[in-house]
């Protein structure tokens, strides 16, 4: 199960090379992401859209809010 | 969303997964920096004046009014000792009997605002409610700056609506 973090902990995982995912749509992700995101809205993501992720590194999704 | 993305990834092998669960919301609204079409766009955060006045509730109306105003303001915002906003003095409030605590003069609990919200949906909406300005502050209510109207008209000139409402 995932680790809950929080903005602190976001940014001393980024800051240690952790790998940042947008899951919103692709829309949202053109308007406004945090800085170095990528983006795999929820639907995409599948074992295609993963290989541009590295599994050896710190994973970090995120979408608008706690909803 | 995301726990669904963060559970789906896990399945497909990934072991250090961690779900920032305030998402994009919380971090707009703290008022760091994005990327992306709207990143560059004034917001209420970055037109929202940082040098307005403040004052605590026990504070004395007479000693705030000349403070404020031998700053070249006719507001200040009230806040603890946190910076969260509790209330606010425009020229109505400032202009009240001296002797009156700040907590007696002040408008309590005014509307505030996000420091993501786009400066033309703000400049909109406080012409539409015929606000001279506003509070704009975290989403914990810390107080990041006052809006004053007449900025965010003028900044709104020329920039295109925000493809989102986010008020």
């Amino acid at each position: 199960m995932a680790t809950l973090i929080d903005r602190d902990q976001l940014q001393e995982l980024v800051a240690r090379g952790a790998q940042l995912v947008e899951v919103l749509p692709a829309d949202e992700y053109k308007e406004d992401h945090l800085p170095g995101a990528i983006s795999i809205p929820l639907r995409q993501v599948n074992r295609e859209s993963a290989k541009q992720l590295d599994p050896s590194r710190d994973l970090i999704v995120y979408c608008w809010d706690m909803a | 969303m995301a726990p669904r993305a963060a559970a789906r990834l896990e399945l497909l092998g990934f072991r250090q997964v961690h779900e920032y669960k305030p998402g994009k919301l919380d971090w707009m609204a703290s008022g760091r920096p994005t990327e992306g079409e709207n990143s560059t766009r004034p917001r209420a955060g970055t037109v929202a004046r940082k040098d307005v006045p403040v004052c605590a509730p026990a504070d004395r109306l007479a000693d705030v009014r000349d403070r404020a105003r031998g700053a070249g303001w006719d507001a200040a915002v009230v806040v603890d000792g946190e910076r969260v906003v509790l209330g606010l003095l425009r020229a109505a409030e400032l202009a009240k009997e001296g002797e009156l605590s700040i907590e007696e003069a002040m408008r309590p609990g005014p509307s505030t605002f996000r420091p993501y919200v786009p400066i033309k949906e703000m400049a909109d909406y406080l012409t539409g409610h015929k606000l001279e300005s506003s509070p704009v502050t975290t989403l914990d209510g810390k107080l990041v700056g006052l809006l004053l109207k007449a900025d965010a008209v003028r900044e709104a000139e020329g920039c295109p609506d925000c493809v989102r409402k986010m008020i």
